[in-house]
């Protein structure tokens, strides 16, 4: 089920305040490091680099605009396949 | 022959019917589309006048995406996905369920075929 359009998207609050302040000052541009994986990306993002955490490490995301709306976990996957016994190389 | 949107409909089905082999118009939609026309529902392809056909097919032209047009976006939208590196973008990639499906077992519409692998270990029963 969506979330109710009332609230507006959900973003970690200590998240929006550092985005914000680096979209102030480009000077302050580093890569934000968050474990927030579950807020949206908001169009203040845009051309920022995000490092995401994944459960054991910051996975940096580059945002750009096709990605607003989207939550900031789907860009850091959670899981690794190194594939099946016996299945070699298929790439 | 009724010709919309580049597809040739069923001369002997229902209107309703008949209009669903758009790729695009499903039941509803069709009805909808018959009821602003103002044609009965029931009546059958092959009893269409040209005066109800242009009806219908201007109808469809204006308000609705169709076939090729429709195809497209579905398609631009999937490239969307797989061009910003998202989860849902990876699942299309890979082949596999987009939407959180299972897929220890089945998932055989998006997997494909099964492909079998030899020797492979049988479980054993305790």
């Amino acid at each position: 089920m969506s979330r109710s359009l009332k609230k507006g998207p959900y973003i970690h609050y200590k998240l929006e305040k550092k985005v914000l302040e680096a979209q102030a000052d480009p000077k302050k541009r580093g890569v934000i490091k968050t474990w927030s994986r579950a807020s949206m990306i908001s169009p203040d993002f845009v051309g920022l680099t995000i490092a995401v955490h994944n459960g054991n490490k910051f996975i940096p995301v580059y945002i750009t605009e096709n990605m607003v709306g989207h939550k900031l976990g789907e860009f850091a996957p959670t899981r690794t396949f190194r594939g099946h016994a016996g299945n070699k190389a298929k790439k | 022959m009724a010709r919309i949107a580049g597809v040739d409909l069923p001369k002997n089905k229902r209107g309703e019917i008949g209009l669903t082999y758009i790729y695009g118009i499903g039941r509803s939609t069709a009805r909808k589309i018959l009821e602003e026309a103002g044609i009965d529902y029931n009546k059958k392809v092959m009893d269409w006048n040209d005066e109800e056909l242009t009806k219908i097919r201007t109808i469809i032209n204006d308000k609705y995406k169709v076939e090729g047009a429709l195809r497209s976006e579905v398609q631009m939208n999937i490239k969307r996905l797989m061009d910003i590196g998202c989860y849902r973008g990876i699942r299309h990639r890979l082949g596999l369920p987009v939407r959180g499906q299972s897929t220890k077992n089945n998932a055989r519409t998006r997997k494909g075929k099964k492909k079998t692998v030899a020797n492979k270990k049988k479980a054993t029963k305790g």
